[in-house]
């Protein structure tokens, strides 16, 4: 079914198809959307879901984290500080092995205050043991949030699913969109049948537990095999995600890679804007392409050493400071998996767009030409720089 | 509950918090989480939802719990919203058709966990008007993190962070009154008691808070051997001389309603409290009159509002 729908109202309406048990609610721009539709879902009676008005995200989190432990599907949506609010909880959540669905509006970490868009939010969680997937539109909003669950759930995986998309461009801007039926979303997902449960009858169990040096370890070892399982499963549930929408998803997006030579690394919504400055560089012979992370948790560090292996240069754009002091989190990330490579390509770090600084085709076409100088000179000037921003350091 | 109260009946049914838990010997809080989980009707079940605590790490500790029952521990400050989650899962999934018999909802978080850290998330689930009981064992200090003060700490104790020198001589502030900020959410019951006698307030108030419908707050005093350093075999004593002193007094407010649970015959004067327990020691050192003057000041008029409030 054809619609026009905002990025926030698409992700309420998948919300509402999965149907989930229990939802966590709680204000906060930009995501604050997502809870207020859901709410009139409730209010005419069109979901079976208890929704739990917290009075915190903090409450909020540790709603879905026990409702989900007592053997239902729990979601909750929230930005920024909520998510930092969550900080502790989202750890507990991933430990517990609790496969939540959380969506997560990309906005600025405060601070200074700021409400718009960018990626420190969701950065600052990355190691918390969540699945990130990030989506560059309304309609990857939507397919995103409805994989989500028949990822996590798997048995090999069991972790919690953030499905990101950037706040404002796409929760708030109007696009055409392709929704599936409602039973056919239900058929996607299916039952929820968790193994063990709190509110099972046979067999009562015990959660969160206090957890001792000699068992600690092999806890966690066994948390990292499951996200280690989960690229896997991210693939199979795409694939049968095609079957049903036509849309082909994998854990990156290569555009225009086929004989790149430069290249951008980014999240998000920026890749919009980055694959028309490649079609505007390929029509001048150009060989300049692009790679979209949709998965930042698990990394793809192998799917994108071999992506960018041909490559001459490249650069990684971070749209978060993570204050490491030598580049963005998605650079170290990217620098480290191609380490491997035998022949490597430049790589620079530049970190743009933060608290909803705009980023135009121009700016791409700036980085591409920057590349371009450092492939053709074997100059790599400045590893570390930031786009668009009128401090002294030399910008791209 | 129809029958009339037996311990002797109530302490033969099978126990839901088992031994081997490694609680301190003579702690009261494990006395307190067996007292409440035993005003349970045998046939139903409970999900236990526990605060980071003393508790928790006594009696959760991988791979063995104490707990009979289904028992979930998420952090320290959010065991109301857990326990609000539990109970929302519970409605969903009976909607659905997915969930066998009567399941409670019972929370135990210790006085940090409650008057302070997780004091947000429990009025928050109250207001929300979630059907469960939270129980906070109160033993008036951050006991698991080695006896530091907290909000339920009365005036005067030594904890670590509120140490008796020569310029400040113990906690400074007076005990926050919970109790009371709980009725003031206007909830169908509240009730303070206490592991005494033969266990029967606590077990009336507990099965009343179990089977109400709505959001119930029981606050029960759990002397703590280590923390108020007294001798470990002496709590029931402690226990009783709290109540007698009216430094705990028992009542329950019901649907609004003040009741007074208990008067003692003869008053105590509060030293009787202070003086077995090392957590007050400096008061009664020579000079330091004037302590025990306020303390008994302060617990006067408290039980002067108390009998106004329920009319005794
Ligand atoms: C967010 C957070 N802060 C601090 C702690 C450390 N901590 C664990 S238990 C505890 C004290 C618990 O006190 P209380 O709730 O009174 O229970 P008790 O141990 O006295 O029975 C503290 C401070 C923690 N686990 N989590
Ligand atoms: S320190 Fe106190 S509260 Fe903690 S287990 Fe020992 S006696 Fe109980
Ligand atoms: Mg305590």
């Amino acid at each position: 079914m054809k619609s026009r729908l905002s990025g926030n109202e698409a992700v309420a309406y998948a919300l509402q198809q999965l149907n989930p048990d229990v939802m966590g609610a709680f204000p906060i721009t930009p995501s604050t959307e997502i809870p207020e539709y859901f709410a009139q879902y409730v209010a005419d009676g069109q979901v079976n879901t208890e929704f739990v008005t917290v009075e915190s995200e903090h409450s909020s989190m540790s709603v879905c984290i026990a409702a989900q432990a007592a053997g239902a599907r729990s979601v909750c949506a929230t930005s920024s500080c909520g998510l930092a609010l969550m900080y502790e909880l989202l750890y507990v959540a991933a430990s517990c092995r609790l496969p939540i669905t959380l969506a997560c509006v990309n906005r600025a970490l405060t601070g200074p205050i700021n409400i718009n868009n960018d990626h420190s939010d969701s950065m600052g969680a990355r190691d918390s043991g969540w699945i990130q997937i990030y989506a560059e539109n309304n309609q990857e909003a939507y397919d995103n949030i409805i994989m989500a669950m028949p990822i996590g759930e798997t048995p090999g995986v069991r972790l919690p699913v953030m499905s990101c998309m950037d706040g404002f461009i796409t929760s708030h801007a109007v696009e055409n969109i392709e929704l599936l039926d409602s039973d056919v979303v239900q058929g996607f997902i299916g039952e929820y049948q968790p193994e063990n449960y709190l509110l099972k009858k046979e067999n009562p169990l015990a959660v969160g537990p206090y957890d001792v040096s000699a068992y600690y370890m092999e806890h966690k070892v066994m948390q990292a095999e499951a996200m280690k399982a989960a690229k896997n499963r991210i693939l199979e549930v795409a694939a049968d995600f095609e079957k049903i929408s036509g849309r082909r998803y994998g854990l990156l997006e290569e555009y225009r890679m086929e004989d790149a030579e430069l290249a951008l690394v980014l999240i998000g919504s920026t890749a919009g804007t980055a694959k028309a400055a490649v079609d505007q560089l390929r029509a001048k012979g150009e060989k300049a392409g692009l790679v979209k992370i949709r998965v930042f948790r698990p990394f793809p560090g192998q799917e994108l050493a071999k992506v960018l292996a041909g490559t001459k240069a490249v650069a990684i754009m971070d749209k978060s400071e993570g204050l490491a002091g030598g580049g963005g989190p998605l650079f170290a990330e990217t620098r480290s998996a191609l380490y491997d490579l035998p022949e490597r390509p430049y790589l620079i770090s530049i970190v743009y767009g933060l608290g909803g600084r705009d980023v135009k085709t121009d700016d791409i076409e700036t980085v591409f030409s920057r590349l371009a100088h450092i492939s053709s000179s074997s100059q790599i000037g400045p590893v570390y720089t930031h786009m668009g921003q009128r401090s002294k350091e030399e910008t791209v | 509950m129809s029958k009339v109260y037996n311990l002797k009946r109530e302490v033969e049914k099978p126990a839901r918090l088992t031994g081997g838990h490694r609680l301190c010997a003579g702690c009261g809080a494990g006395v307190v989480v067996s007292g409440v989980l035993r005003a349970l009707d045998q046939e139903d079940r409970a999900v236990v939802v526990n605060a980071t605590s003393c508790l928790e790490v006594s009696t959760f500790m991988y791979p063995y719990t104490a707990y009979m029952d289904s028992y979930i521990h998420s952090a320290f400050e959010n065991s109301a919203a857990t326990c609000s989650g539990v109970e929302a899962a519970y409605k969903a999934l009976q909607r659905r058709g997915q969930v066998e018999g009567t399941v409670k909802f019972i929370t135990f978080a210790g006085d940090g966990g409650t008057y302070d850290i997780g004091f947000q998330s429990l009025s928050g689930a109250m207001e929300r008007g979630h059907d469960m009981v939270y129980v906070c064992y109160d033993n008036e200090a951050y006991m698991n993190t080695g006896i530091q003060r907290s909000s339920s700490t009365p005036a005067f104790a030594r904890t670590t962070t509120t140490p008796v020198g020569s310029a400040v001589k113990g906690k400074k502030q007076n005990k926050k009154d919970l109790t009371e900020i709980l009725v003031a959410h206007n909830i169908p019951y509240v009730a303070q008691t206490a592991p005494i006698g033969n266990f029967k307030d606590l077990h009336t108030k507990s099965h009343k808070a179990i089977y109400t419908e709505g959001p119930c707050f029981l606050n029960i005093l759990s002397p703590c051997p280590r923390g108020w350093d007294y001798p470990m075999e002496k709590l029931a004593q402690i226990t009783k001389l709290a109540v007698d002193t009216c430094v705990w007094p028992l009542y329950e407010v019901e649907e609004g309603v003040w009741h007074l649970s208990y008067r003692p015959k003869k008053k105590l004067a509060v030293d009787e409290f202070l003086r077995p327990q090392g957590r007050f020691s400096h008061m009664f050192q020579k000079g330091n009159e004037w302590m025990i003057e306020e303390a008994q000041a302060y617990v006067d008029q408290k039980w002067e509002r108390l009998l106004e409030h329920t009319g005794a």
